[in-house]
C-alpha cells in the first residue's frame, strides 16, 4: 500500500519525462513509511530529465531535405546538367558512325540516356557528400534530430530528379537520330527513379566512405567512366571479362531495361527483371549510404 | 594594499558583469550541463610521404564544468586549446574516451542522439547551407528540428525579422559576406527553440550591428525562456562583455573557471605597462637597462607586467629622465582576460585575439 504511494509520488515527479520500468521498481522496494517526509520531498525536488524536443519524422524531413537539395541543385548544378546532356548527345553523334541501327543503336541510346543519370546521381552526389563530410558540413545535420535516412534519401532523390530533363532530352534526341520508336519512352518514368536510386545510393556511399574528398571525387568519376564505357558500347563487341564487369555495374540494368523497350515486341518480364535488380541495388546501396552517414556524422 | 586597489580598479566592468550574472542566475542555480572527467586523445599519426608524423594529442584532458541555467558560459583559449573538441563532445558529435556529459538530466555520452533534441549547435562551418537562400536555410533547419511546416515558416519569418535578415532572405548564403552568412547560420540555430544554445565563435566576421543583433537575440531568449548559452570564443573583448562565467582552456585542460571579474581579480596585483620606443630602447639609461630581462620585447614595443607601485616608478622614470627622449608612447592598463590567461600559464607565445 505504502509502496504504491511512493510509486505514484515518483510518477508525479517524473511527469513529462517517461519514467522507465527500472526506476519505478527501484522506488517501490523502499517502503514509503521508512522515508521521512523530508527525504521524499528532496527526492521530488531532484530534477527529472528535461523533456526532449520533438524528433523530426522521416517523411516530412525527407521532404524538407529533398526540397532544399533541389533548390541547391537549381542554383549550382544547371551548367553541369547541360554538360551531362551535351556529353551524352555528343557520344550518340559519335557512335552514329560506328553502329548501324538495330540492337546496337538501341544500346547506344539507352546507355547515353542512363549516362546522364550516372553523371549527376553518382558522380556529383559522391562529390557533394565527400566535400560535405570533409568540410564539417555534416555536423549541421548531425546536430538536428533528423533520421539519417532522410538526409541520404532526400539528397539522393533530389539528385536523381534533377537528371529527368537531361535524360528525356537525350532519349528523344537519340530516338530521332537513330530512328527508334518513341512509343515506349514512358518506361523512363520507371528507369530514371530506379536507376537513379541505385546510382545515387552508390554515389552517396562512396562520398561518405571515402577518407578524403579528392578520393570521393575520383571514385565518382571512375564510376561514371565505367557507366559510360560499359553502358554505351554495345555489349556484343566486348571481351568476356569486360562483359562480366558490365554485369556488376548497376547502371547496366537500367540501360538494358530501357534498351529492351525499343524492340517491336518488348519482353516485359525481362524489363521488370532488370528494373528489379536496380531496386535491389538501390535498397542495398542506400542502406550502406545511411550507415556510412551515421558513421561519418559521429566520429 | 595593492590587491585591494586592484579589486576596485575597474568599477564599471565589474558592475556590468555582476548585474549580468545576477540576471543569469535568476532562474536558480540548477546545472544545465555537467561535465566530469572528460578526456579525449587523438592517436598519434604515422608520417607518410609529404605528411609529417604527429604525436598523440590529448585534446581534452579531465575537463570538469558546470554550466548553470540562464547563463552565458564561455570557453576561452587560443587556437588548438581544445575548445572545439570539447564542444563536439558536448553536442554528441564526438565520443570521449572517458568521462561523462549530462545535459538537463540526459547522459550524452551514452545517448549522443539526444543532444540534437536538447540543444542547438552553431558550428564554424556553413557548407551544408551555403547554396540555399537565407530563408530556405532557416526554414529547412526548423523542419529538421522537428517543427511542422506552418510553424517552421512562422518561426523563420520571426527570426529573420528579429535579426534584420528579411531584406536578404531571398539570397543564397554563398553570395553573402562572411558576417551576413554567419548571421544567417545563427538564425538557423535559433529556429525551433532549444533550452541550450552551443555557439562556436558566432560573431566571427560580423560588423557591430550584426553583433548587437546576435547578443540582443540571445538576451531576449535568456529573459523570456531562461535559455542557456555555451559560447566558444577566442575574442577577449567579447568574452569580457558578454560572458557570465568563463572557463579558460589551455592544451585541453581547464586552467581557470570564474566570472571575468573574478578571474581578473586573480591577477589584480599586476598592471601591464607598454612602452614604445622611437627607435631602440635607451639601454644606456641604467633604470631602463635594469628592466630589460623582465620585458617581453616585440620590435619597438616593450611589455611589462608589474605591481602597481613598481609600474608607477617605471612610468615616472621613463617619462621624467633621460629615457623620455627615446620614448614614443606608453600605456598603463589594468589586467584583461588575456593577462589572466598569460598569468595562469597559458602557452605564452600564443596570445588571444583582441578585436
Amino acid at each position: 500500500m505504502s509502496s504504491q504511494a511512493a510509486v505514484s509520488a515518483q510518477n508525479g515527479a517524473g511527469a513529462g519525462a517517461n519514467p522507465d520500468e527500472g526506476e519505478q521498481h527501484d522506488v517501490s522496494v523502499v517502503p514509503a513509511d521508512v522515508l521521512p517526509g523530508g527525504a521524499l520531498a528532496r527526492k521530488q525536488a531532484a530534477p527529472a530529465p528535461a523533456e526532449l524536443g520533438p524528433r523530426a519524422r522521416l517523411w516530412p524531413s525527407l521532404a524538407a531535405v529533398y526540397r532544399a537539395q533541389l533548390s541547391r541543385a537549381r542554383v549550382a548544378r544547371i551548367p553541369l546538367l547541360f554538360v551531362a546532356t551535351f556529353q551524352s548527345i555528343g557520344i550518340m553523334i559519335l557512335m552514329r558512325g560506328v553502329v548501324d541501327g538495330g540492337g546496337e543503336a538501341q544500346a547506344v541510346v539507352a546507355g547515353s540516356a542512363v549516362l546522364v543519370v550516372a553523371f549527376v546521381a553518382l558522380n556529383l552526389l559522391a562529390q557533394y557528400f565527400g566535400q560535405l563530410r570533409a568540410s564539417g558540413g555534416l555536423d549541421h545535420y548531425a546536430t538536428l534530430p533528423v533520421p539519417p535516412a532522410a538526409v541520404v534519401l532526400g539528397a539522393a532523390g533530389a539528385y536523381a530528379s534533377f537528371t529527368v530533363p537531361g535524360t528525356v532530352v537525350t532519349a528523344l534526341f537519340g530516338c530521332a537520330l537513330f530512328g527508334l520508336p518513341v512509343a515506349h519512352l514512358w518506361i523512363l518514368v520507371a528507369v530514371i527513379p530506379l536507376a537513379g536510386a541505385a546510382l545515387a545510393g552508390l554515389g552517396a556511399a562512396l562520398g561518405l566512405l571515402a577518407p578524403r574528398p579528392e578520393l570521393a571525387t575520383l571514385l565518382g568519376q571512375l564510376g561514371m567512366s565505367a557507366a559510360l564505357l560499359l553502358g554505351v558500347l554495345p555489349p556484343e563487341r566486348m571481351p568476356e571479362a569486360v562483359r562480366l564487369a558490365r554485369d556488376l555495374l548497376p547502371s547496366t540494368y537500367g540501360v538494358e531495361a530501357f534498351a529492351r523497350t525499343f524492340g517491336p515486341h518488348p519482353d516485359w518480364a525481362r524489363v521488370l527483371g532488370d528494373l528489379a535488380v536496380c531496386v535491389g541495388v538501390g535498397v542495398i546501396s542506400l542502406a550502406v549510404a545511411t550507415w556510412a552517414y551515421r558513421r561519418a556524422a559521429v566520429r | 594594499m595593492t590587491r585591494e586597489r586592484g579589486g576596485g580598479r575597474d568599477p564599471v566592468g565589474s558592475f556590468l558583469v555582476s548585474t549580468r550574472a545576477a540576471q543569469g542566475f535568476r532562474h536558480g542555480d540548477d546545472v544545465v550541463c555537467a561535465v566530469r572527467g572528460l578526456t579525449k586523445t587523438y592517436p598519434a599519426v604515422r608520417g607518410r610521404r609529404g605528411v609529417p608524423a604527429t604525436p598523440e594529442v590529448r585534446a581534452t584532458d579531465d575537463v570538469r564544468l558546470d554550466i548553470r541555467r540562464g547563463e552565458i558560459f564561455g570557453l576561452l583559449g587560443p587556437n588548438g586549446a581544445g575548445k572545439s573538441t570539447l564542444v563536439r563532445q558536448l553536442t554528441g558529435l564526438m565520443r570521449p574516451d572517458r568521462g561523462s556529459v549530462e545535459i538537463l538530466g540526459h547522459d550524452i555520452v551514452r545517448h549522443p542522439e539526444r543532444a540534437s533534441r536538447i540543444l542547438a549547435y552553431l558550428g564554424q562551418e556553413s557548407s551544408a547551407l551555403d547554396e540555399l537562400t537565407v530563408s530556405l536555410a532557416v526554414e529547412t533547419t526548423g523542419r529538421l528540428r522537428g517543427l511542422e511546416a506552418r510553424r517552421a515558416r512562422a518561426e523563420r519569418d520571426d527570426v529573420l525579422d528579429e535579426l534584420g535578415l528579411a531584406p536578404i532572405a531571398g539570397r543564397p548564403l554563398r553570395k553573402l559576406s562572411g558576417g551576413q552568412r554567419r548571421l544567417a547560420c545563427f538564425a538557423a540555430a535559433l529556429v525551433g527553440e532549444r533550452p541550450l544554445l552551443v555557439l562556436d565563435e558566432p560573431t566571427t566576421g560580423m560588423d557591430p550591428v550584426a553583433r548587437r543583433a546576435v547578443w540582443s537575440a540571445v538576451d531576449r531568449r535568456r529573459a523570456d525562456r531562461g535559455t542557456t548559452v555555451l559560447l566558444v570564443t577566442h575574442n577577449v573583448i567579447e568574452a569580457e562583455t558578454v560572458l557570465d562565467r568563463v572557463a579558460v582552456l589551455d592544451r585541453g585542460r581547464v586552467i581557470a573557471c570564474d566570472s571575468p571579474a573574478g578571474l581578473k581579480e586573480q591577477v589584480a596585483g599586476e598592471v601591464r605597462v607598454d612602452l614604445v620606443w622611437r627607435e631602440a630602447a635607451p639601454l644606456h639609461v641604467p633604470e631602463v637597462a635594469a628592466l630589460r630581462d623582465r620585458v617581453v620585447e616585440s620590435g619597438r614595443r616593450w611589455t611589462l607586467r608589474l605591481a602597481p607601485e613598481e609600474a608607477r616608478t617605471v612610468v615616472a622614470t621613463v617619462t621624467g629622465g633621460a629615457a623620455f627622449a627615446a620614448l614614443d608612447d606608453f600605456t598603463l592598463a589594468t589586467p584583461s582576460l588575456e593577462d589572466v590567461y598569460l598569468a595562469l600559464g597559458g602557452a605564452v607565445r600564443q596570445g588571444l585575439v583582441k578585436a
